[in-house]
This record gives C-alpha cells, structure tokens and sequence, in this order.
C-alpha cells in the first residue's frame, strides 16, 4: 500500500498554482491530482486506486487560502481552512453555527487536523457532512483558472458520486455561505455505525418561523441517500405557514422516500437507509425548530 | 515518468533533520520509520483508519501515513520517541498507562500516546466518555479499550492533583 | 513476587517510549523488499504470465512464480488437527495453474524498497481464465458443484461425529422440541500488526528469519522439509508481536516464499503484508451454520440435542487440518448434563480465503448456538432463562465430567469445575433479580433494554509437553528460558513472576528468553490458551528446583540451616544474622566453586487438557429509530482455576470480550456471490473502537482449580470472547422480547433490528419514525 510515483509540485502562491495547472492541463495533457488536506486522496493513493501523473500540493497556499471572512449576510471561507480550525472559530459559531456543528461529526481529531473544507466539497462523498450543509445552505463555491473565476451555486455544483462541475484547470478558492438567518435554527443528524464513521444517513433541517411561530421556511437535505445531497424540501411545503403537530411533520416526512435513491452495502440496505434518513430527518427538524424558537427575531443568531 | 527526488529538512522531535533524495511519494510514516529510523510510529492500515500512525504535527495529532514527508517541512512533527528521553523517565502519561496495563502489543499504544497526550492538553480533566470519543480515532485490537481510559483518566487526576498541590 | 498479585508488566517501559522492535522496524544492509502479487479472482486458471514490463520497472530485482519453485516442493502440512485424506486439498506456496480464492498468492515481486516491488506488481500481466465461483457453502452442496479438489470426490470433504445416548430416540419422545437454524459469519483475528518476515542468509549456509511466532519450532520443522535442508541451518527469531489471536504465526505460503527467494538470491528480503493484503490473505474464521433441533421438558430438562453443522472452511485445508470444526463439536454440549446428543459436523470447501483458528475457536460459535437456544427454551416455556441453565448443569459432584465429545485427540473430560456457583455470582452482582423492574421502567421512558446470558466451558493448556530453564548465570543474573511465545499477552510477565515467586526475588531481575531457536532448542510455542498452564508450570517447577539448589549453595556457605535462609531480591541472608549476606554474585561465584550448576532445566508433561468456564452477562439498550445497540452494563465472571496476575487476566477478559463484541454487532467478511471480497479495507472491516465498548465488569474467580497441574491454574486468554456473541444477541432478543428463531446470525446490525422491528409491527401499523 504504497503510492504510485508522480510528479509533485508544491507552487508558493495561487497564481503560480493557476499557471502551472493551465500548463499541465492544456500544453502537457497530463491528469493532474490537486492535493488539499489529503484525508481522502491519500488514500486512494496508497490504494494504488488513482495514478495520477501529476500532483499539484496547495498545502503552500495555505496563508493565501485558510481564512474566515463575514462579508455583509454571507461567510467567506478561504478553500484551504483546516477542519478544526472552523470547529471552534468565534465568527463561524456565531453567524454560521451549523458548519461547527456538522465538522466536528466529520471524522477523529487527527482527520480533522489536515482536512479542509474546500477538499471536502471537491471529494464530494454525497455522505459527507459539508458538501451536505452547503447544499442545504446554499451560497457558492469561486472557481479560479488562471484567465478568471466563476462563481457556482452550491445547490447545483454536485453532479453525481464524487463528482462535481469543477473544470481540470479550475482551483477551488473560497466557500461562500448565507448567514444564520433571523427566527432560524439549524441542526445536523447523522448515524454511523462506529463512532467518527462515515456516515450510512445523514440529515441537515433548516427551520425559520414566522412571528406567530408558525413555519415561514423549512429546508431539508438527506446526505448518503443518493448521487449527490438530496435537496428534500420542496416535499415539505405543505407544512408551511401553519404550525404542524408532531404527527403531521411525520405524515410529511414519509413522502421524502420518493426522493432517496441509496445505494446497499454489506453495512445497510437502502430500505434501512431511507427509513434512517426519515427518523435523522425528524430529529434535525426537531433540534432545529427548538433553536429557532429559542433564535432572536432579529439579526444573526448568538451575535453577542 | 521521469524519476524525481526531493531532498528537504524536518524538524522533528525537536532536532532538525535532513532528508536526502527521497522520492516525493514517500509517506511520512515511511520517511520517520525508514529514513530517520524513529520506528516507534506503526503501520497498522495505511488509509488513515487504525491510528497506529499517528504523530504530533505542529502538537496536534495527524495520520503520518496521510501526509507525503515533503509536506512536513515548516511543521513541528513529535514522534511517540519525543514524548519521553528513555524507558527510565516515562512521562506521566506513559508511566499511567504501565500502571494501569494500558496496553499489551504494544503496537497501537504510539499513535495513542501521541493522541491523548493532545487531548489532556486540551481538556485536562476529561469524564471517560469524552476519553473515549477522543479515543475513537485508535484502533486497539488487545485492550478493550478499558484501561487505556482507565490509565488516561488517571494521569489526568495525577497531574490535576499535582495542580491543586502547586496552587496551595 | 507472589503468585496471584496484580504486578506490572516488565514488557512495558520499552514498548512505551517506542523502542519496540516489531519486524517491519528490522532492516539490515542491502536487504530488498517483497510484494505479494495476489489473485483478483476467487477461482480461475492461470493462462499465462508476463513480466516484461514489471522488469523494466526502477528497482526490480526478481520475479518468482510457480514455475521458479522446485519441482518436487511439498505443500504447507497441516499441524493441528490433521485428517489424512484432506492432503488432497493443502495449499501450495505459489498457485500452480488455479487460483482457489481472491488473494491467493501467484508470484513474488523483489525489488529495492516495497514502493519499486508495488510498482512492478501493478506492471504484472496475469492472464486468468475466470471459472465459476463457489462462494458459499451452500453453492458448494449443489449436485453439480464444480469440485474444487476433485481428488477429493466432493466440496464437502470431511465428516466428523459425535454421539451420546440414543438423540432421535430421545428426541421422538421429548415433551417439547425446538428446531433452529443458527449461523456465525466469516470474520477473523486482525491484530493491529499485520505480518511480516526478514529473511536474511548468511555466509555459512545458514538463514536467519524474523518474525515467525507462536510456534517457532514447529515452523522451523516445516520450513527445513520445504526447503529439504538441515533444520539445523534455520535460526528463526521472534521479534515483539503486535497481537496474534489464533491467526498470526502459523505457516503461511510467505513463510516459505522469503527464506527460500533471499537463499536464491542470497541476499536479505523483507515482507511486510499490508492490511488490504491481510484482510485477504490471513486466516479467516468462524463462519458456520448450525441445523439443531433441541427436545426438552416442561421444566426446561433439555433431554436431547440434534446438530447438524457446516464450517465453510475457504479453498484449502491450511495448518489448522480440522481444528475448528473439531472443537466446535467437541465444545458444543457446554456445561449441560445431556442424556442424549448427535452432532455431525461437515467441513466445506469453498472459494474463500482458507480458515483458521480465531481466539476461542469452534467455542464462540459454538456458544452462541448453544446459549441462543437454551434461551429459546426458556422463552418457549416461560422460563428463567438462568434457572434453566441451573436445572441441566453438570453439577459438583459429577466432576470429573466425561463429555461425549473427543477435541485436539483428546477425549472431553472436564477436571473440575462449580457452574452453579458462578451463575449465582452472576446473578448478585447485575442485579438479576430487579432487572425486570430495569426493563420496564425503560420501556415507559421509551426505551427497549434487554439482558442476555451466555454460560460457557472453555478448554486450555493443551500439551503434550512445555519445557523451562531457569537459572542464575555467571556474572549472577537470573534468567527463564521458555519454548513459549510472546505474541503481546504478557508472557515474559507471568513467567518472571512464577520464577520469582519461588526464588523471592523482584520479577524485573529474571531475563526470560523465548523464540530463538539458537537458544531455545525445543518448545511447543503458545496457542490454545495454554502458555501459563503449560510453559508457565514448567518454569514454576524449574524455579522450585534451582531454589533448592540455592539452598543447598547456603546451607554449603552459611554452615545454616535452609530453612533459617531468606532468599531477597538483594541475595541471601541468614534469619536472626544481619552481617551474613551473599549477594546473587557471590552466590553464582560460589555455587561455581563447589561444583554445583544453577540451572534447572525441566519438562512439564500435560497429558490432558484442563476446563476452565464462566458466564457472560450483557444489559443493553436499543435505539428503535436507528437500530443502535448500546451495551450498559457487561458482566464476565471467569473461572480460570488461579490467576498468576490477576490485572493481566482482567487484561485478557476485557481484550476478549471486545473481539467477541466485533463478532457479535460489527465485523464480517463479506463476499459476493463471485467470491469477491466486498470488506477488504478497514472501511468496511470494522474493529470495535473506543466507543463502542464499554467498561467491563470482570470477575475472577478459583472456585475450581485444575486438577492437572501444580498450580491449579487453567488458561485465561479466550473466555472474554467465547460468551459475547451469544450475550449480545440474547440480550438484544430480550430488549425485543424476539421469539427464539430471531436474531439467529451474527453479526447483528442495526438494519436487521429495524427490519425486524418492521415487521413485528406489521405493516405500516408502527411508526416507524421515533
């Protein structure tokens, strides 16, 4: 279980990085592995699974690229920000808490160590708790070539397992989320069979209640129970502008089984996985709908 | 492909160290156990599972077979030979886990050391349930599990006792 | 220090601080490394070769296949448990035109470091002509199987059985019956280390080889026939172990491919398995299915057993023969006074990776089978499922207890043991009696908690023999040398602290030597639970003797009594003389002197196989959401005769109970319909971890000491697995109140809980989001 051979480059400075993958991409047509906090790729590596020619190390970019910026009603977070860091950081907890609540069920502390978020979302395991919470958050992810950059919506950046619609001379730089908006709880559920365990369901739930406490907005996404994070909830409309019972959000949530397509495994059959992703689904509405209550009515939650 | 090798400096258990035209695919693990024969850092799985692996960079805790030796240069890496000089001077947390018979191969017990040695500088007065979730990350295939927390529990209240000594 | 104290570990300091020497941390000048180049399919033929391109590869020394190894190379024999007519189905080092199973060994790559071998490996054309795989034992029954050794006549290649009384008679006219299909899954030992050897010859025709284990000079005999050369020329030395099990340590296909490629190329190699190698190449365990039907009474007299048993025992008979199928049925009346049984037990071949022994083998399937049923008995009558095992225990006065059964050659004769006792211990310490006041209040907060029981007899200290040589050298050190092996459980420990519990000195100041086959001449190795009661009697004997012998040297010197001589950790003194002292020194200077040698070597002979037993307690609780499994409370009270260390047998308990807790809720080997591997990483193998198992409460007790031996100590390594599956399950079908037929296969996943919890509820009359 030792990696294959290949080219490593560890450029100092993102534009150096931009050049160099422009110039293994286009003029050398080489497949070029861009290496971030490695927890996923190395693996694959040792494996012998991928054979890249070429790795581009953006561990050098890190005082370029590992940062947390509140900008207006969004969070900008550099591409390069180790896991841990976002797990504890005072601007994250308190305008974008359900990204510290969804890294710290990413894996062991020592995972959490080299992990980044922007390598989680490139990895794009539909089971993995950030590309989960971004696809519930919405914002977007800034994709740089050396000519430019675009801006991808996080709602349609995941195209199947594993894949997203980055290009091969694109770098992605910056995450950008919505703050925690007002009368707004948000909660992350997850079961795994071993503590710190890829996850065989997840659920994220945002909750945000009207004045008279009544649903103004519910969202929903199912982690693990598909290609990609399920989007759930347009299911869930029904409920809105009323304030249901117990009983009533569970008749709801019985109708997201349409929308799961899981895969089996020797760990859990797919009956199992959207049954587990009905009761996560339950709790992270429930966990969310009691921080909304307890959410003030105006302004970022916890802004204190 | 042409055969490309890299020679860098690492610090690590407090010395610099220079590595000498290793190829870049070259784990840490296997840069620490074969060029600086510090093989006190094990092998369990190489994909990041077991932790036997496991090594201080920059005092947190890091798989070294996730990381290319390459990567490590500008870091402070500790290995479990840095937590102690020798057998005779174990440090509290080691001398805890004899103690208690945290361990019995002997060959997950590096990557534990390295870890709860962290942890008790995060959180020096853990319950046992935080001990295991911080444990969680180790594979130990002997034990069970118990008395490794039993050994971390115990230098914990070790060195609070010697604490609240030192305060009065 | 004495017999029976919680000492410290003299192991310990050096693993500490990482001075360890496993052998992947051995490398000597000029050595090379080899790969393993392994089959991707479970059974194809070999068309053809072709390594132009993996010797074009940087660093590649060699290439060996089939075809490179000599003619007339025997396959690996079978040490334990041999039949004569499964020769037929041994596995040779290298596949010769059939791959049997995914991750058979077809060639070994050689080249300058292991990252140039992997490269070369992956540049390795095999051309494979896949044949229809046989990946189940049932597949392997059908008419027309294709026969994996066809001199074999069929895939079920050995029969063997048991039988007590009349069992269909007795059946026939039973009150009450019970039919039951049970089953164990395919899973395994996986120390933490992985294996490894370091062949290295040297320039008088000899070779030096580290890393074999447990049975060094057992293997040492095998690999002199291999390679048809003197014995004499092998020096095989154990390095530290990180975790044996059962699987690490016997003679594998790598054991002869290193030694024999570093003599063809006379230099050093190194092999160092990884863990996706492991998980395919290893010996794999306890699969099995059980067909029982069990006749009993009203008041749960169980009167009869029926077992039909088929042990998938992968594509090739390995060094284990038949072991585990034997001490399945050797093992699987327990601690019950049947009148009347018939147990048939079928080996299968099947295209799997082969199996072997995994700690408490034959037993911890055989237990939950057993355990599972009789608390179907209870559940079918209404019963206590404790008081029905109380009603069929061989009791006190039985003892010694003839079985019925024959294992490892021997017939079953347990030598002591107080069943009652320990059951009723059992009973106290969890509170048996308000736990159905535990069970309901938990069932009005919502959640579902269950207690399950698991009675067990286990078998230990198998001989024939053990020898030690213990002795104060020349510059007046004490040293044990023992034909034992240390494989991480503490060996060196327990027999420092036997020799210094007759010699009065500290255990730290006896040097015990073990697994060098220079210096040890002769050993049986450790497996089997049977280091203490075995190599642990001899080297108590041998200190007895040398301490006699010390004693003669005082009486010589002191012109004293022996009975007025103290023996100290500093030396000799005599009682009521405080300036007469010899140091250990100066006793060895004497004792040479006066012609009186201080070394003892002795023999201890074990004819029979010693029994030691216990029961398993489990209290957990059950997330009817999620099908997650907590375990609240676990109880293991072991009767293991006379604890030498009691923190070293809590040690093996707790060790123990969490490697049955990976059986019974996570881990399994799982294949395809194809024979393909589909849990090859520790992604989807999943060991326990710190999370998962709880604090255990473990009870050690000496009611009961062995007959056999001295000390009366009976081996203590594999109680805490042999109960645990059979707990948990018990315990989770009482959370349920599941009738006896569910929760009959392990391992027992949460999506089985919810399934089951479905269809209890009927469909869609449940919620089924809690």
């Amino acid at each position: 279980m030792k990696p294959p051979a290949f080219a490593y480059y560890a450029p100092t400075n993102l534009e150096e990085a931009l050049r160099l993958l422009h110039e293994l991409v286009h003029e050398q047509q080489r497949d070029v592995k861009l290496l971030a906090g490695g927890q996923s790729l190395i693996p694959i590596l040792n494996m012998r699974l991928a054979h890249p020619d070429a790795i581009i190390d953006l561990n050098p970019l890190e005082s370029q690229l590992s940062y947390v910026r509140r900008a207006g009603q969004t969070v900008c977070i550099g591409a390069l920000t180790r896991h841990y860091m976002l797990q504890d950081h005072p601007e994250i907890i308190r305008s974008c808490p359900l990204i510290a609540e969804a890294v710290k069920l990413i894996g062991h502390a020592a995972i959490l160590t080299r992990g980044t978020i922007g390598g989680s979302i490139i990895h794009a395991d539909p089971a993995a708790e950030l590309p989960l919470v971004c696809a519930l958050l919405g914002g977007s992810v800034t994709l740089r070539t050396v000519d430019g950059s675009r801006a991808v919506d996080t709602q349609t950046f995941f195209v199947s397992y594993l894949t997203t619609s980055i290009e091969l001379d694109e770098i992605l730089t910056e995450v950008t989320l919505p703050t925690l908006p007002p009368r707004t709880g948000q909660a992350i559920e997850e079961f795994s069979l071993r503590h710190g365990d890829f996850a065989l369901a997840a659920a994220v739930a945002q909750v945000t209640l009207n004045a008279d406490s009544t649903l103004a907005d519910l969202r929903l996404c199912i982690g693990g129970a598909g290609p990609t994070p399920v989007d759930c909830s347009h299911v869930l409309t029904s409920l809105l502008n009323s304030a249901p019972s117990t009983e009533e959000v569970k008749d709801a949530l019985r109708r997201i089984d349409d929308e799961l397509d899981p895969l089996e495994d020797i760990h859990a059959d797919a009956a199992y996985r959207k049954e587990l992703a009905q009761v996560l689904a339950y709790r992270a509405i429930d966990r969310a709908w009691q921080r909304a209550r307890a959410a003030p009515v105006n302004g970022t939650a916890r802004d204190d | 492909m042409e055969y490309q090798q890299v020679s860098y400096q690492l610090n690590v258990n407090g010395r610099a160290c220079s590595i000498e035209n290793v190829e870049p695919r070259m784990t840490l693990a296997d840069v620490l156990r074969d060029v600086l024969g510090l093989t006190g850092t094990h092998l369990g799985c190489e994909h990041g599972v077991c932790g036997a692996c496991t090594i201080l960079l920059d005092g947190r805790p890091a798989r070294s077979c996730l990381m290319f030796g390459v990567q490590s240069q500008g870091h402070e890496i500790t290995t479990v030979e840095g937590l102690a000089p020798d057998e005779e001077h174990l440090s509290p947390l080691q001398n805890a886990f004899w103690q208690e018979h945290g361990l019995q191969c002997g060959f997950c017990t590096s990557g534990i050391l390295t870890t709860m040695t962290w942890f008790l500088q995060q959180n020096p007065a853990p319950t046992r349930q935080e001990i295991r979730e911080a444990l969680s990350g180790n594979l130990c295939r002997c034990t069970g599990y118990q008395n490794i927390v039993n050994a971390v529990e115990s230098a914990s209240q070790h060195s609070q006792q010697l604490h609240s000594e030192a305060k009065t | 220090m004495a017999i029976g104290e919680a000492i410290k570990r003299i192991e310990d300091p050096r693993l500490l601080v990482g001075k360890g020497r496993y052998v992947a941390d051995l490398s000597v000048p000029g050595m090379l490394e080899a790969c393993v180049v392994r089959s991707p399919y479970a059974y194809a033929r070999i068309q053809g070769i072709d390594d132009y391109a993996a010797r074009a590869c940087r660093g590649f020394v060699a290439i060996f296949s089939a075809a490179d190894l000599p003619p007339d190379l025997p396959p690996i024999p079978m040490r334990l448990t041999p039949a004569q007519e499964l020769a037929h189905a041994l596995q040779w080092p290298l596949a010769r035109d059939t791959v049997r199973y995914m991750g058979e060994p077809v060639a070994v790559i050689v080249a300058a470091t292991r990252y140039a071998a992997e490269d070369a490996a992956e540049q390795l054309l095999v051309e494979y002509d896949p044949l229809p795989a046989v990946a189940s034992v049932q597949a392997a029954l059908k008419q027309d199987a294709p026969l994996l050794h066809p001199l074999l006549g069929s895939n079920d290649v050995h029969v063997i059985e048991s039988r007590k009384g009349n069992a269909s008679e007795a059946l026939r006219h039973a009150p009450q019956r019970l039919s039951l299909s049970l089953s164990v899954q395919r899973h395994a030992a996986v120390p933490l280390e992985t294996r490894g050897l370091l062949a290295v010859p040297d320039e008088h025709g000899r070779i030096h080889v580290y890393g074999p284990t447990k049975v060094v000079h057992f293997n040492r005999s095998v690999l002199a026939e291999m390679l048809h050369c003197d014995p004499a020329l092998i020096h095989f030395i154990e390095t530290d172990v990180g975790g044996g099990f059962g699987a690490r340590g016997e003679f594998y296909p790598e054991d002869y491919l290193i030694p024999f490629i570093a003599r063809q190329l006379d230099r050093p190699v190194r092999w160092i398995e990884d863990r996706l190698e492991h998980l395919m190449a290893t010996n794999h365990s306890r699969e099995q299915y059980h067909q029982l039907t069990v006749g009993f009474d009203d008041n749960g007299r169980l009167l009869a057993l029926d077992d039909e048993i088929w042990v998938d025992t992968g594509a090739y008979i390995r060094t284990h023969g038949v072991t585990v199928p034997d001490l399945t049925q050797a093992m699987l009346p327990g601690p019950y006074d049947w009148p009347a049984f018939r147990l048939l037990t079928h080996v299968v071949v099947t295209n799997k990776t082969p199996m072997g022994t995994y700690r408490a083998p034959g037993r911890y399937e055989g237990t939950f089978v057993r355990e599972r049923m009789v608390e179907g008995v209870a559940r079918a009558l209404g019963l206590d499922p404790t008081v029905v095992r109380e009603r069929n225990f061989i009791t006190l006065d039985q003892m010694p207890y003839t079985v019925g059964t024959r294992g490892l050659g021997e017939e079953v004769v347990f030598d002591s043991g107080d069943y009652r006792r320990a059951l009723a211990r059992a009973r106290q310490h969890i509170q048996w009696s308000e736990f159905a006041g535990r069970k309901s209040q938990a069932r009005s907060e919502g959640r579902l908690r269950g207690m399950g029981w698991a009675f067990f007899v286990e078998k230990s200290g198998l001989g024939p023999w053990e020898d030690a040589s213990v002795g104060l050298d020349a510059r007046g050190r004490f040293y044990c040398y023992s034909g034992l092996a240390a494989l991480g459980q503490g060996t060196e420990t327990i027999l420092a602290q036997l020799c210094s519990d007759r010699l009065g000195i500290a255990p730290e100041q006896v040097r015990v030597v073990h697994g060098d086959t220079d210096v040890v001449p002769a050993g049986n190795g450790s497996f089997a639970s049977r280091g203490t009661a075995t190599g642990g009697v001899a080297a108590y004997i041998a200190a007895e003797a040398l301490k006699q012998r010390i004693l003669t040297v005082a009486e010589r010197y002191f012109e004293a009594s022996a009975a007025d001589v103290r023996m100290e950790p500093e030396g000799l003194s005599v009682i009521g003389m405080t300036t007469r002292r010899l140091s250990w020194q100066e006793v060895a200077n004497f004792a040479a002197s006066i012609g009186i040698t201080l070394d003892v070597s002795e023999r201890y002979n074990a004819p029979h196989m010693t029994y030691p037993y216990g029961v398993h307690a489990a209290e957990v609780e059950i997330d009817a959401g999620t099908g997650h499994v907590s375990i609240a409370r676990y109880l293991v009270v072991y009767d293991v005769g006379k604890a030498v260390n009691p923190l070293l047998v809590k040690g093996q308990i707790a060790g123990g109970v969490a490697q049955g807790l990976g059986g019974a809720l996570f881990e399994e080997l799982a294949y395809d319909d194809n024979g393909q591997l589909l849990s090859g990483t520790f992604i989807d193998y999943l060991l326990p971890g710190a999370c998962e198992v709880p604090d255990i409460e473990a009870i050690i007790t000496e009611d009961a000491p062995s007959r056999h031996n001295p000390l009366g100590v009976k081996g203590a390594g594999e109680g805490g697995t042999t109960g645990a599956g059979a707990a948990i399950a018990n315990a989770i079908a009482d959370a349920l109140d599941a009738p006896p037929d569910a929760f009959t296969s392990l391992p027992i996943r949460p999506a089985i809980i919810r399934r089951w919890l479905r269809q209890a509820a009927g469909q869609g009359s449940r919620d089924s989001i809690e």
